[in-house]
């Protein structure tokens, strides 16, 4: 069996198909119904109507029913929001900021990329930040999304469970290009993460000291 | 206006509202008329215009969509048309269009009334509609371009795009007043001037669901104007209240654009509803099912939908508290509306079912409406509709709802009264064969989005990946056969106005409430006298078995 690409596949993925399931259910029965009657009691065939004022112990039933339905759907979809709100406390934070009309990642040892390499199921914390308008974080892949707002910090996290290439889009509109706001996720083994890690922040030290040489020339 | 005033034609037969000849003549007789009936035709002729705009918008959309880029406009022309299309289809075209046209029409005559209680007010809400739709398309003529920011207007966007969005919020905020304006009037009407006899229990369906719906207007629509106010002082003058780079609070903006913007889906839907319940029983020739449970969950919907805005927002990180009530709301406000599904549906039990047209589009309202409500639904689930929200899944919804719902509502009311309103019959069979163009169009233009959304596809999307192509392609073939019963269907009534058969017949559908009871067109003040008003409205006696004093005489 395939893994799913993210811990939170499987609620969005029972929620989803437990309402649908329902919905499909009362949605068959009323069309159903329609039909028959339509058939059954038409003109052609049933010239004369009977009066029916109503039904109590109908009304009720059909109340009651959905009510209930209902209780226990809103129960899988907070429950399975939970989940999503509650990083464990050994998350790596990465910040990523959105701006029109691209993404950029930094990890907390200083390391940049346009591209986010995670590593193969360790939770990832990612703390949200807007340059100008509002985006929308969304890795459709792993069934996750979240505003990005200017002046304000959102967070999610999420815990990749399959290697591979994800993409990243933009879920709120923002502007001219905003559909070309893509990105990636990249889920890579631990050694191979730490690989390009490392190699990240000997990149980083070369161009600081590089920085920092051009900048005693100019002075 | 007492009845001798009325100048009677040479018959000495009291003229029909289209013929009668007021102060002035022509078109000054139209456009400066008080007459509840006239000043429908004048929102009919009107809501219409835009329609067909919003519609040709919505296929250039779909034309666009057939290829992942660039299939015949560039990004920014493709984010001014589906911000248009939302404006216009919206605020301009789904909001006012059956209490303006329907209700105007016919409330009064349905409550055994000559007029509403505030005729020229009536008539101020027109020119209001037609100042602020003019506004909308001068946007797009005016240097600058028209707003590109989808018909949210979301801050801070909204303020740094430099397209012509002072025009198209100032245009919503005034026909935010038209729509209060409209509201009042109905709520003053149904209080104070119902014939002496029309208790509340009496009143048409259709009646109850303006109320329903006038009392949203009323209550949310000033929060919407207010809002796109401050958006506009924002703009101009530069001060902080939405957005962050001002020190304001783009969060607020959504929460106040929400608390207007979701009541106002059931402003769109509720009359709908009303319609679809006058029309059931009719074309069934018997009483209705469940009367006072469809009329309460009016009210229901119309209290419980105005708590639950802040469902659009469930991503945007509001506390766990919001989403908790928010989501639970949500799933509450779903009853009322089944309440009324089940019993639509009991109410062609035992009928005697004629399927005419406006019956056709009442069954198809039931089924595309339970579509929008049950996806609603699906979205309601706080971690479902953290992945599904923005995506085509939403846009799906969205069109079920309002096209599914209100259009069909709309389409039904067509077929139902035009007839009554101006004495001429359209051709059935042609009605007939656009229904199943319009019907087989929409769920091949629309149904193909809910999976795009399910893939991941994001809305507002001028470019898209390779993989969603294919249901692009069916959706745009949909938007084909669409146009093309549409076009049928409005060509049909259109000609059936100038050509179609000629009726004088009062009761064309066997109708029981009391704008079946008038002449056919209706005459300026509706009644001669004031109706007695003995039986309710879908009582059909003629069902029940008679009683033996009937059967001794």
């Amino acid at each position: 069996m395939i893994a799913d690409a993210s811990n939170f596949v499987q609620s969005v993925d029972s929620t989803f198909i437990f309402i649908v399931a329902v919905c499909v259910f009362f949605l068959v029965l009323i069309t159903v119904l329609m039909i028959t009657f339509v058939v059954k009691y038409n003109s052609k065939r049933n010239k004369k109507a009977v009066n029916v004022h109503g039904s109590i112990p109908l009304e009720i039933t059909w109340t009651v029913v959905p009510t209930l339905l209902v209780l226990v759907m809103f129960w899988m979809g907070w429950t399975g929001y939970k989940q999503m709100t509650d990083a464990p406390k050994d998350s790596m934070v990465v910040d990523v900021y959105a701006q029109m009309w691209s993404w950029s990642y930094k990890y907390a040892n200083g390391v940049e990329s346009d591209t986010l390499y995670v590593p193969l199921n360790r939770p990832v914390k990612v703390l949200l930040h807007s340059r100008d308008v509002d985006h929308s974080f969304y890795v459709p892949a792993f069934k996750m999304k979240k505003d990005v707002i200017p002046n304000r910090i959102n967070t999610a996290w999420f815990q990749p469970m399959r290697l591979g290439t994800y993409e990243v889009m933009c879920a709120e509109y923002c502007g001219l290009r905003h559909s070309y706001m893509y990105s990636a996720v990249v889920v890579m083994p631990e050694d191979r993460y730490n690989a390009w890690m490392t190699q990240q922040v000997q990149k980083q030290k070369q161009d600081s000291t590089a920085d920092s040489s051009t900048s005693e020339k100019s002075m | 206006m007492a009845s001798d005033s009325i100048a009677l034609d040479h018959n000495g037969h009291e003229p029909s509202y289209l013929e009668y000849e007021g102060k002035h003549k022509g078109l000054l007789g139209w456009i400066l008329s008080t007459d509840h009936k006239r000043i429908g035709i004048l929102y009919l002729i009107s809501i219409l215009s835009f329609f067909a705009v919003g519609v040709t918008l919505g296929f250039l959309i779909r034309l666009e969509l057939l290829t992942p880029q660039g299939t015949i406009v560039g990004p920014q022309a493709y984010n001014e048309f589906f911000t248009l299309h939302g404006v216009i289809m919206i605020f301009i075209v789904v909001i006012p269009v059956i209490p303006a046209v329907f209700g105007n029409f016919f409330l009064p005559i349905m409550l055994g009334a000559k007029d509403v209680a505030f005729p020229r007010l009536n008539l101020l809400t027109w020119y209001l509609y037609i100042i602020g739709g003019t506004l909308v398309l001068l946007s797009l003529i005016l240097p600058g371009g028209a707003a590109d920011t989808g018909w949210t207007f979301y801050v801070p966007y909204s303020v740094r795009t430099g397209t012509n969005m002072i025009f198209t919020l100032t245009a919503v905020f005034i026909l935010g007043f038209s729509s209060i304006l409209t509201g009042l009037n109905f709520l003053t009407t149904i209080h104070r001037i119902r014939a002496p006899q029309m208790g509340w229990f009496k009143m048409p369906l259709f009646a109850w669901s303006l109320y329903a719906t006038s009392w949203i207007q009323v209550i949310v629509t000033p929060i919407v104007g207010i809002t796109l106010l401050m958006v506009i002082v924002e703009r101009v003058f530069h001060v902080g209240i939405f957005d962050p780079s001002l020190g304001g609070d783009p969060l607020l903006f959504q929460h106040m654009f929400w608390m207007y913007s979701h009541p106002a889906v059931y402003i769109i839907i509720v009359p709908a509803m009303g319609v679809i319940s006058e029309v059931i029983p009719v074309f069934s020739h018997r009483t209705i099912f469940g009367y006072k449970f469809i009329a309460y969950s009016s009210l229901a919907i119309a209290l419980f939908g105005s708590l639950v805005w802040a469902h659009h927002m469930f991503a945007t990180g509001m506390s766990d508290t919001a989403e908790f009530v928010f989501s639970l709301l949500t799933f509450v406000v779903a009853i009322p509306s089944a309440i009324k599904v089940f019993n639509w549906t009991a109410t062609l039990y035992k009928g005697s079912i004629e399927l005419e047209a406006p019956l056709l589009y009442a069954l198809a309202f039931i089924f595309l409406f339970s579509i929008g409500g049950l996806t609603g639904i699906i979205q309601g689930a706080l971690n479902v509709d953290i992945y599904l929200t923005d995506t085509y899944f939403i846009v799906g919804h969205i069109h079920y709802v309002v096209f599914g719902g209100t259009g069909m509502g709309l389409f039904a009311a067509l077929h139902y009264w035009l007839p009554k309103m101006f004495g001429r019959m359209y051709n059935k069979k042609v009605a007939r064969v656009a229904f199943w163009f319009v019907f087989v169009g929409f769920n091949v233009l629309y149904f193909p989005f809910f999976i795009l959304g399910w893939m991941g596809m994001p809305r507002r999307s001028y470019h898209y990946l390779p993989q969603f192509q294919t249901y692009h392609v069916i959706s745009t073939v949909g938007s084909w056969i669409l146009v093309i019963g549409l076009v049928l269907m409005l060509g049909n009534l259109l000609r059936s106005l100038i050509n179609g058969k000629k009726i004088t017949e009062r009761n064309i559908w066997g109708g029981e409430t009391l704008e079946w009871t008038v002449e056919t067109p209706p005459t300026f003040e509706n009644f001669e006298n004031i109706p007695d008003v003995i039986n309710g409205p879908y009582e059909y006696k003629q069902n029940e078995p008679a009683t033996i004093e009937e059967e001794v005489k």
